[in-house]
């Protein structure tokens, strides 16, 4: 699904951020990008999302060279992004309404694209309906991720990237986030890259483990997590082990 | 603000213009009753014509500034680039007190309505470009980002984000200019024109010495102001709902 060649990545004269930097996700799998702040975890994020473009190398998804972002990737951010002018329906709409406004033009919009403003089926899988009527200013920050997620799955993405979506909520909320978004990767199937700080986020929602250093990154260090989706996962010796060798590999450098 | 709090607030000026007006006791300082008897008189010998045309020099000055200032705003709060060149000029231009150019605009521009509406204008213009701009300039990029990642180009981002955010801008600018608009529209209707409130206020007060009818000429402009500063008002909680939800 993601195929990054020979990546290399920087701001101004500094060190490179990456350097032949390689990684590859499969179609389907759940990442977390774990890394201290300035790693480039959300550099990374914004090349995948095709709003930043590399120095040099390649990066393709679904097997196409990124040169803009691509409307089948949906992203989602730390401050949810919402219009604070529309209602949790029209915020969730928004994605299809620039659809609508270029047609399947295959650049903002993919070919086979239908148009629709439908997101009824999405606010109440997300527990929105309740809220559909309110502005973005009435509601708690679970809400407006919740919102801001709708908004992006309504999109139907195959790729969906979060960059430390659930930092500034109450630990509650981010567990029952954290959740939902497993159920709704397995239901979905979609690939699933989520770019956190914070290791215990890593854990839970990452299959697989992409741990990042201070730059420059050159090669990528992976950790296996194949049991996420086991029931009880959070309370297990798994869990725990896993987030103390983390902790030590990220002490480590 | 409550319905019946502005009422009784009218009602205490009313007295106090009555208490005034009675201490007083002479012809330059009419009852408000002797003043609403002559504004009824007056709107079927003239006064309502003046009325309109000062109502169309202000709508017709808000709507040229609107379409003009709003675009010119949002293109700048976008390119950092164009507000760095533009910047400076704005920022010495925006406080001068645009009155000083009433004597400018009417030689050059002569007689009729036209030069009314650029006095106004250019006082709107400036306030409404200046405010449009900041608003547009302090979207938070995290905002453009998150559009711009659910497929939005240029075009889309000015259609779904910079435009609804620039209406509350744009209200704001009118609010706080609209009391000096009408203001300077009275400047600018007391020289080379024989319609308007400010002509007529004048003619009665300097010329006819019928002191009731131009008090009416001047309630007549103190209701234009205020009937477009509801109309702001009005239209802010029709457009801009989400500023009124707690």
């Amino acid at each position: 699904m993601i195929e990054v060649e020979y990546l290399t990545f920087g701001y101004g004269h500094g060190a490179p951020v990456f350097q032949d930097f390689e990684w590859n996700a499969v179609r389907g799998e759940a990442w977390t990008v774990l890394g201290p702040s300035g790693c480039g975890k959300s550099t990374l994020l914004n090349i995948l999302a095709g709003l930043v473009q590399p120095t040099s190398g390649t990066v393709r998804v679904d097997g196409q060279n990124l040169a803009r972002p691509r409307p089948q990737t949906g992203l989602i951010i730390q401050d949810y992004g919402l219009l604070p002018w529309a209602t949790v329906r029209e915020n969730a709409r928004l994605g299809l309404r620039v659809r609508n406004y270029y047609g399947p033009d295959g650049v903002h919009a993919p070919q086979d694209y239908t148009r629709t403003v439908d997101v009824e089926p999405w606010l109440e899988r997300l527990g929105l309906l309740p809220f559909a009527a309110q502005f973005t200013g009435q509601l708690s920050g679970g809400q407006r991720q919740r919102t801001a997620i709708a908004r992006t799955l309504a999109l139907q993405p195959d790729l969906l990237l979060m960059d430390e979506p659930f930092s500034s909520l109450d630990a509650p909320t981010r567990e029952s986030l954290q959740r939902l978004v497993l159920e709704l990767w397995r239901e979905t199937g979609l690939t699933l890259v989520t770019v956190t700080h914070a290791i215990e986020e890593a854990a839970i929602l990452g299959q697989r483990i992409l741990l990042l250093n201070l730059p420059p990154n050159i090669r990528p260090l992976v950790i296996e997590n194949p049991n996420i989706l086991q029931p009880g996962y959070r309370e297990s010796d798994e869990y725990v082990t896993l987030c103390r060798s983390l902790r030590s590999l990220m002490e480590a450098a | 603000m409550k319905r019946r709090n502005l009422l009784l607030a009218t009602l205490a000026l009313l007295v106090i213009w009555q208490l005034a007006a009675m201490l007083v006791n002479q012809p330059i300082l009419p009852t408000p009753i002797q003043v609403g008897a002559a504004f009824i008189k007056e709107l079927g010998k003239g006064l309502a014509g003046h009325f309109l045309a000062s109502l169309w020099r202000v709508i017709a000055s808000t709507l040229l500034s609107i379409l003009l200032a709003a675009p010119a705003g949002l293109a700048l709060g976008q390119s950092k680039r164009a507000n760095d060149f533009f910047a400076p000029l704005i920022y010495i231009l925006y406080p001068i007190p645009k009155v000083v150019f009433v004597p400018i605009v009417l030689l050059f521009l002569g007689i009729g309505d036209f030069p009314k509406i650029v006095i106004i204008f250019l006082i709107l213009f400036f306030q409404i470009l200046v405010l449009v701009r900041d608003q547009a300039a302090s979207l938070r990029p995290e905002l453009i980002r998150s559009v711009r990642s659910l497929g939005a180009g240029r075009m889309a981002l000015f259609r779904f984000v910079y435009l609804p955010a620039s209406i509350p801008g744009i209200l704001t600018a009118l609010r706080q200019s609209v009391g000096t608009a009408v203001a300077v529209l009275y400047i600018a209707e007391l020289f080379a024109t024989q319609k308007g409130l400010g002509y007529y206020i004048y003619l009665n007060g300097n010329t006819l010495f019928n002191y009731p009818a131009m008090y009416a000429g001047v309630v007549a402009m103190s209701l234009l102001g205020l009937g477009l500063y509801f109309a702001v008002d009005w239209l802010e909680r029709k457009l801009c709902p989400w500023l009124f939800v707690s």
